[in-house]
């Protein structure tokens, strides 16, 4: 009873009932794009729905697909509190896969122990100083991060295209690195599906990133910089300082994400393994509304629908592509009060008619 | 002397779609919107530009249903920026998933395939007769996409409407100050819709170059981040129509050195890396030169809502 | 006969009446005056006036017919123009560029921008306003941009003239420059409403006053009948007091804080020039000036923000020169100038907003860095009552209150934790006379009990009537400094303008 209480404050909370709106109207807009193309929802949606949830190999894929979208959405959502659109997450995973896959393969003769953490480490650390890049030109130059991240989007995928391609390129056909070493990889939960034991790094990473956002000092004023930077200055915070340490931590779970695809799935780098990921987490972050919890269940969401649309590619001739368009419609609505306030108004004016009526 | 003349003509080329997008940018951009969705307006364009030259069997009717695609996507945007007050940045973003879904979702539909659409017909190419017998310039614009004269067209037009029109007077403020514009009586949603609707004709014209004044048809994400190019490039030219078109060609002089590049013993992927790299250079070392609109990305509401 | 005529006007702003069946009715070529304090409804009255919002319900006549007024445009066409308390201007565009906007002069498709200068230049002669047409708005004075605001309505030919709070950021000259002005404007014929606050310059330009108080119309009445006692009374509800009980100045009073020699440098220019101020316990130092005269970096100075300078800051007898904001803020209490901007943070709750600057103090953390919530919210409660912040508890977010509560949460939050020192920047701007008579008892008490009190206002009143000693800012320097009672309005006014010898002052 008590549990069902808190589920409805929790709900209340407009902030999570604009989402679920947006959401709605997302499916709902989709629906009318999907029978003008001449398909039935119905279909299309089911499809989407036994691709996501359809056998227990299918539901361990989409929780294992959500685990690098967690990441990915968690660090977008700390980077949005410090007041930074980090539009550059894609190539901050990408910088902190590969060394951790280097790591991960030519160190040898480590415990698991040690070996794990330490190629974990590595990409945290290579991708959060690849994102601090970004904090130190917006610091020092003022320069639009967003042009700028997206631009060093280009040149990690580059760089490490080129590493793979060329220096650390493994024998045979397809372009990849060599193979990491046993003592380097993550345990798979289910067999031959994405589901990692990553995906108790992402959990934890979002109550760690919870608590202190909401509980410490550091979150206190990091917080104080994102909302008001000029109150926050004024009460003694250094704000450029925690526009590093924000980007900092940012890359580096964006890092985490990258190192745990290399480490926990595919066991080696292999050329565009990490595709779209830096925009599903705005999508993602915006839609749990900056709260890690939230943006965790946004990050399932995404990950049925990432699920969904290769099902839908499986069992219907509605291309896949078509969850992007969903994507994007969700990105716009939940970004969008006003429409979602109009949406909301009008059922209040429903139900308050209804009333009068019954009353009458 | 031919490396040069080769290199600066193939900027030249490679300028065009970006400047349009920038051109497009600028407008959006003294109106008070950003405009993050310059590479969904683009990517509609070639699109559609590819659909309608496949339907009429003729490019310049192609072009045509490619600015009408780009004027519904910056309507789409206007809607959502400004009658609903979305995040410009976000809805940028949206716009842009939405764009590159969309297309695939259609080249289904149109072709059944998911990467490219057929060969259409193209725009080509007409060769100015008096330029011709001019060396240098032979050499650089004797024979070009008739895009090339449409973007100068559009240049110099975007420049006398904002600085020597009212309608451009009206646009610049807003985006400086749309509270005075909205105190002097003026429809601040009106240019602001006009000119997103504009901006997204302007966009699609970059992006039908790309498909059918170059390659003559689509192809999956044709555009690849070159919206976000135009919109660095609109910072580097200080939201000056003019200036920004110039400024393509810093980008379109990297573009071509790759191209030419390509050629020499480098692997490919650092020499792909340079357009990039000089964008963020050049972000670098512009900064600060002018200023922007002063409320870019700043919701304003009229009359009291 | 009436030029305007409001009849029953209500409007809502979130189901909040800020206008409840108001009247308002200004005859042809009078100057009326709107008086309310802050939150009374004036600017919504005049808003609806001008089309920017649509009025719920009511009338609306100008001259004699009644009209539809949904947009600014139409209210000038009806020949209604407002110069708003923010100016309405463009920085980077010519004077006469914002002065046509939106009925630009034109030759075939083209902005015809001769013919716009001509026009300006013609119509500012006539009027005797000496301005240059061709000048960027963006290098004038703050009176002249005023100028420039009413060249608008001239350049429209409207006859009913709206003006929101002329005279809030000009020193008394200027006041006397500009009603000087609405003199002109009333002979010509125009009809002037002026909004205000201000009970004395009421009395001197208006013909009629009508007092608006929490949105709703009290009275209209012609200005012989009504003194400033009265007024008061009328706009607040209640009687007012008009003078502060200070206790005599004590014989002894510590130097609390000592600046030698501070030079400011910014974009190549001087904001602040050897400026050498000794600040004493038990007394409250007024700081005057035409506001960007240097205010703005002598805060920054005094509160760390601003590093770079020349020059020495001296607090008891420890040197903290070039000390950043976290370490001042041990020393010097900030109520900052603009509270949105640097006073809280909006969507922070009560309790959160409470403690901000002196969040790191062990009273509120832990040695590991976590907050404790209990111990702030406690405080909290504690100083919500203690300075009578009106607010549903200490969990609503700070930026959901009024301004004058908002203000009273961050004064309360910098008495709770400085007795020393304490520097108030337009400490009551924007918020209403309950709260202003509340803020200024603290502060006065604050000194009575020993503090050192720096007090920098645009508001001449408020600084004379606090201060023990005033200095006057003009062009980063400090052009005078004596004991309060050794100015008169009028001489302050011409130390604020730069007439610093006595014969100008006299004058």
């Amino acid at each position: 009873m008590k549990a069902l209480k808190k589920t409805k404050e929790w709900l209340g909370k407009s902030e999570i009932l604009l989402s679920l709106i947006a959401l709605l109207l997302s499916l709902l807009v989709s629906s009318v794009v999907i029978i003008i193309s001449g398909y039935s929802p119905f279909e299309a949606y089911g499809a989407m729905l036994k691709g996501a949830f359809g056998s227990n190999y299918y539901l361990a894929q989409t929780i294992g697909t959500a685990i690098p979208l967690i990441f990915s959405g968690l660090a977008m959502a700390i980077a949005m509190k410090v007041g930074i659109f980090n539009i550059g997450i894609e190539g901050q995973m990408i910088i902190g896969a590969l060394p951790a896959a280097l790591l991960g393969t030519y160190v040898t003769g480590l415990p698991a122990w040690l070996h794990l953490p330490l190629c974990i480490l590595v990409g945290a650390i290579a991708g959060g100083l690849w994102a601090m890049i970004v904090a130190v030109l917006k610091n020092r130059l003022r320069i639009n991060e967003v042009i700028l991240t997206i631009m060093m989007n280009y040149v990690a995928t580059y760089i490490v295209d080129y590493l793979v391609n060329y220096p650390f390129r493994a024998e045979g056909k397809i372009i990849r690195t060599e193979e990491i070493q046993p003592t380097a990889a993550m345990t798979t939960l289910v067999p031959h599906t994405r589901l990692y034991s990553g995906i108790f790094l992402a959990l934890a990473a979002a109550g760690i990133l919870w608590y202190v956002l909401k509980k410490t000092c550091f979150g206190y004023e990091l917080r104080a910089v994102g909302s008001n930077p000029d109150a926050a200055e004024t009460a003694g915070v250094n704000r450029k300082k925690y526009m590093l340490r924000a980007m900092f931590i940012s890359g580096a779970l964006a890092g985490i994400g990258g190192a745990g695809e290399v480490l926990g799935f595919y066991g080696y780098y292999i050329s565009n393994m990490i595709s779209g990921y830096g925009f599903d987490g705005i999508a993602i972050a915006t839609m749990g509304r900056g709260n890690p919890f939230g943006t965790v269940l946004a990050a399932l969401l995404f990950g049925v629908l990432r699920n969904g649309a290769t099902g839908m590619n499986r069992s219907t001739s509605i291309p896949g592509e078509f969850i992007q368009v969903l994507q994007a419609l969700v990105i716009l609505f939940v970004s969008t009060p006003g429409i979602i306030r109009v949406v909301q108004k009008s059922w209040k004016r429903k139900r308050f008619a209804q009333r009068k009526e019954e009353v009458a | 002397m031919d490396f040069v003349l080769n290199l600066l003509a193939g900027a030249i080329r490679v300028t065009i779609p970006i400047a349009f997008a920038a051109l497009a940018g600028v407008l959006s951009e003294r109106s008070g919107v950003i405009n993050m969705g310059l590479e969904g307006m683009m990517l509609m364009g070639s699109f559609f530009g590819v659909v309608g030259s496949y339907l009429t069997g003729n490019a310049w009717l192609g072009l045509l249903v490619a600015m009408a695609a780009g004027a519904v996507v910056g309507l789409f945007m206007a809607v959502f920026t400004i009658s609903f007050k979305c995040e410009h940045m976000l809805a940028g973003v949206g716009i842009n998933i939405l764009a590159s879904g969309l297309s695939i979702v259609l080249l289904q539909m149109i072709w059944e395939t998911r990467g490219k659409s057929s060969i259409v017909e193209g725009l080509g190419v007409v060769s100015a007769p008096l330029l011709n017998r001019i060396p240098v310039v032979r050499e650089l614009i004797g024979t070009v996409s008739p895009m090339f004269y449409l973007l100068l067209v559009c240049v110099f037009l975007v420049w006398i409407v904002l600085y020597h029109m009212p309608v451009g007077l009206r646009v610049r403020v807003i985006g400086d100050n749309p509270f005075m514009a909205g105190s002097m009586g003026i429809k601040v949603y009106k240019y602001q819709y006009i000119s997103l609707m504009v901006s997204g004709m302007l966009a699609a014209m970059g992006g039908a170059y790309l498909s059918i004044g170059d390659i003559n048809m689509f192809s999956k994400d044709m555009v690849s981040g070159r919206g976000y190019i135009a919109l660095s490039m609109v910072i580097l030219g200080g939201w000056h129509p003019v200036k920004v078109a110039a400024c393509g060609l810093i980008y379109g002089l990297a573009q071509s050195l790759q191209f030419r590049l390509q050629t020499v013993e480098i692997p490919p992927q650092l020499v792909q890396m340079l357009p990039y790299v000089i964008t963020i250079l050049v972000l670098i070392f512009a900064r600060n030169r002018s200023k922007a609109p002063a409320m870019e990305g700043v919701h304003y509401y009229q009359k009291g809502e | 006969m009436y030029a305007v005529e409001m009849r029953n006007i209500t409007k809502r702003f979130h189901g909040t009446p800020a206008n409840h069946h108001v009247n308002f009715c200004v005859k042809a070529g009078e100057i009326h005056s709107l008086l309310g304090e802050n939150g009374a409804g004036k600017t919504t009255l005049m808003n609806i006036l001008f089309g920017l919002y649509k009025a719920d319900s009511g009338t609306i006549r100008i001259h004699e017919k009644e009209t539809k007024i949904d947009s600014p445009m139409a209210a000038i066409q009806q020949g209604i123009s407002m110069v708003h308390q923010h100016f309405m201007l463009v920085d980077s565009l010519t004077v006469a560029e914002n002065i046509v906007l939106g009925h630009e002069p034109k030759k075939g498709i083209f902005f015809d921008r001769e013919k716009a200068f001509e026009k300006i230049t013609e119509i500012a002669e006539k009027y005797h306003f000496q301005i240059d047409a061709r000048e960027q708005v963006g290098n004038l004075s703050v009176g002249v941009k005023q100028r420039v605001e009413i060249l608008k309505a001239l350049y429209h030919e409207s006859s009913v003239l709206i003006l929101d709070e002329p005279t809030a950021v000009l020193t008394p000259q200027e006041v006397d420059d500009l009603f000087r002005v609405l003199r002109d404007l009333k002979k010509d014929g125009k009809t002037i409403i002026i909004i205000t606050h201000k009970l004395k310059e009421t009395m001197s330009i208006a013909d009629t006053i009508t007092v608006l108080r929490k949105g709703e119309t009290i009275t209209t009445l012609p200005i012989g009948e009504v003194n400033e006692e009265k007024l008061a009374e009328l706009m607040v509800g209640r009687l007012v007091s008009f003078t502060i009980d200070k206790k005599p100045l004590q014989s002894e009073r510590p130097v609390k804080m000592k600046l030698s020699h501070i030079t400011v440098s910014k974009g190549g220019k001087k904001s602040l020039k050897d400026v050498s101020l000794t600040i004493r316990g038990g007394e409250i130092l007024g700081i005057a000036g035409v506001e960007g005269n240097g205010q703005t970096e002598l805060i920054e100075v005094l509160t760390g923000l601003c590093a770079r300078y020349e020059g020495t800051v001296i607090v008891g007898k420890e040197d903290v020169s070039r000390s950043n904001a976290k370490k001042m803020l041990d020393y010097v209490g900030h109520i900052p100038e603009d509270r949105g901007k640097r006073g809280f943070v909006k969507n922070y709750t009560n309790w959160e907003n409470m403690i901000l600057g002196y969040h790191t103090r062990p009273d509120y953390i832990t040695k590991a860095g976590i907050l404790k919530r209990k111990a702030i919210q406690d405080v909290t409660r504690k100083a919500i009552e203690e300075y009578d912040v009106r607010t549903d508890g200490i969990e609503q977010t700070t930026g959901s209150l009024s301004g004058g509560n908002q203000q009273k949460l961050i004064v309360g939050r910098v008495l709770m934790h400085h007795t020393g020192i304490v520097l108030a920047a337009q400490p009551t701007r924007g918020v209403d006379i309950g709260a202003i008579e509340y803020i200024h008892s603290q502060l006065v008490r604050l000194r009575d009990e020993g503090a050192a009190v720096i007090l920098i206002s645009a508001d001449l009143d408020e600084i004379v009537k606090l201060s023990d000693e005033i200095a006057v800012l003009y062009e980063g320097s400090i052009v005078t400094r004596k004991s309060a009672d050794a100015f008169t309005e009028r001489s302050l006014g011409a130390y604020m303008l730069g007439h610093t010898r006595d014969e100008e002052v006299q004058a």
